[in-house]
């Protein structure tokens, strides 16, 4: 290509070799950059799979020893680690179901209504994001001590994971409220539908994907959560407070295996979340067209 | 009509409300009168405005005080080092890979927290090849990086830089590239660009993220747990202790309170900068 234009490249050869190297760093640095950056955030993630189908010489699953499938086989037979699991998957499932049934209604409150006591209720949503959660579990803690009731377990774990829950679904089912179009709610009343099948035929198909995603979100901080569950947990184990447990002694490869799985799973619903989010968006962009028509 | 629709929103908030204020609010108070309290496990709690608790607390634990806003000042400049050009680098050079690039950024999420951690005791253990390149380099000069303060710091930065990025992201992401544009028609260099009109209208992000990074960390033990050693002992380590395994309640319950005032001192000078209503815009879209 260069060499047929005589001109240009003599012209380019009179940039010496370092200034153009400065300014293809300046062009491409803070690209570099990120990637770095991406790759920090990776290879931890990278780390824990890989060690997955490691086959360690001790109790410590710090050294790469040789490849085995013997854990992945063996995923499921460390009965322990099974019943943290299972009691994760059991508190996350219920915490989700409350907090984004309860956290929808006050969103819904907040976006449609104006009301005596509406900052003070913002603030009251704010206020347990903007707490460390270590402060959380140990008042909670303190609560549960002083009443004495309910015992330490399953109970105080999910009354602890609704509460932190909460504010996490209200903000984001509000975010999809606010963008929402109240002109087809009354068309519907137009149309003669009462205040519940507005509701339940416009409304809530409508917010469905910004509950759905407040939904996965619970989900995740539930499953995920450590600290506030430490306090409250009695001797109750979830997985977190499992490999919290396992640490001190050698945290078994299963654990490797598991974490592995469960990102997989999040991977897949979180690809198939998104292509349905793209699919609605295609439905709801053809709307305004045949309006036009 | 009007009366029922004015009743209507106190209907809505009242089951999540009440359960904020029954399992988060009540228990502060109850945190709170605890922290009053004097006796022991055996001889049982009394009440009786034990301020002394408090005195005791702060001057028994300074050091893991300090260690905890140290470490987690530290983590978050980092955090905001690291995090800004990514952000910068997904909201304008991202192009095609941009979605990729956010997935990438929220993808430790989808680990659990204590499993990414413990990938860090991996990475930074005494036999792995990262610490061997450190030492190469001089940067370990004991041999150990684990059960250093380094260790919780790299620890902290990791876990949290996802809060750091994804509010900055959405506010650069919100930034008129036409401004930018209209700067460098008034001939504003490139630089002059970014530090007058990008930069100021990034700096909700940059607040917000730095409060969501700085909170979680200055409470956090697990990082402290998981990397570092006796002499990296933070305050929510301190808390954990006396709580769960001595059983102090008084004392832990007196950090507690000391810890969640210094952060409600941030937090009021946050909103105090960019509003409550901004602090919940950048939340949704960090979540």
């Amino acid at each position: 290509m260069e060499a047929g234009t005589a001109a240009a490249p003599q012209y380019i050869r009179r940039e010496s070799a370092p200034a153009r190297a400065w300014s293809w760093l300046r062009e491409h640095g803070i690209n570099i950059y990120a990637g770095l950056a991406i790759a920090y955030l990776l290879i931890p993630i990278a780390v824990i799979i890989f060690f997955s189908f490691n086959n360690p010489a001790g109790r410590y699953n710090f050294t790469w020893v040789g490849f085995t499938l013997d854990h992945w086989r063996n995923a499921f037979g460390i009965s322990e680690l099974n019943d943290a699991l299972f009691t994760s998957l059991r508190l996350a499932l219920f915490a989700t179901l409350i907090s984004t049934a309860i956290g929808t209604l006050m969103a819904l409150a907040l976006v449609r209504y104006q009301f005596f006591g509406r900052r003070s209720a913002n603030f009251l949503i704010v206020i347990p994001m903007a707490t460390p959660e270590i402060v959380m579990g140990a008042a909670l803690l303190s609560f549960f001590l002083i009443i004495n009731t309910p015992p330490l377990g399953f109970s105080t774990l999910l009354i602890a994971h609704v509460m932190f829950c909460i504010s996490f679904v209200v903000v984001v089912v509000r975010s999809r409220l606010i963008g929402f179009d109240r002109s087809l709610e009354e068309a519907a009343q137009d149309l003669g539908a009462n205040p519940f099948q507005t509701f339940f035929r416009v409304t809530l198909p409508l917010i469905l994907p910004g509950i759905v995603a407040a939904a996965l979100l619970a989900f995740a901080l539930s499953i995920d959560d450590f600290v506030v569950s430490n306090f409250n947990s009695g001797t109750t184990v979830t997985f977190p407070l499992y490999i919290f447990g396992a640490a001190q002694r050698g945290i078994p490869v299963e654990v490797n295996v598991i974490a592995t799985m469960l990102f997989a799973v999040t991977l897949v619903a979180m690809g198939l979340t998104v292509l349905q989010q793209r699919r609605a968006e295609r439905l709801a962009s053809v709307r305004p067209q045949q309006e036009g028509e | 009509m009007t009366a029922r629709r004015r009743v209507i929103p106190y209907f809505l908030l009242t089951p999540g409300a009440a359960w904020l204020i029954v399992f988060f609010v009540v228990p502060m108070y109850y945190m709170a009168r605890l922290s009053l309290n004097t006796g022991t496990l055996e001889t049982g709690f009394t009440f009786n405005w034990e301020w002394s608790n408090y005195k005791d607390a702060l001057s028994l634990y300074d050091q893991p005080f300090l260690r905890s806003f140290y470490y987690a000042g530290v983590a978050t400049v980092i955090a905001l080092a690291i995090g800004y050009p990514l952000a910068y680098a997904i909201a304008f050079k991202g192009g095609k890979w941009k979605n990729a690039m956010l997935f990438a950024v929220v993808a430790p999420f989808f680990t659990t927290y204590l499993i990414r951690t413990y990938a860090w005791q991996t990475i930074l253990s005494d036999q792995s090849p990262v610490v061997d390149v450190l030492k190469a380099l001089g940067l370990a000069s004991s041999g150990h990086v684990l059960a250093t303060g380094s260790a919780v710091i790299a620890g902290i930065t990791y876990n949290f830089l996802p809060f750091m990025v994804l509010p900055i992201y959405a506010s650069l992401e919100r930034v008129d590239e036409s401004l930018i544009e209209a700067a460098k028609d008034l001939y504003a260099s490139s630089r002059s660009a970014f530090v007058k009109v990008t930069l100021p209208l990034s700096a909700p992000g940059i607040v917000a993220g730095t409060l969501l990074t700085f909170i979680p960390a200055a409470g956090d033990y697990v990082n402290a747990f998981f990397l570092g050693g006796a002499n990296n002992k933070m305050i929510g380590n301190v808390i954990q202790g006396l709580y769960l395994t001595q059983r102090d309640y008084p004392a832990a319950a007196a950090l507690s309170f000391v810890l969640m005032a210094l952060i409600m001192v941030a937090v009021f000078i946050y909103i105090r900068f960019a509003g409550s209503e901004a602090l919940m815009g950048e939340e949704a879209v960090g979540a």
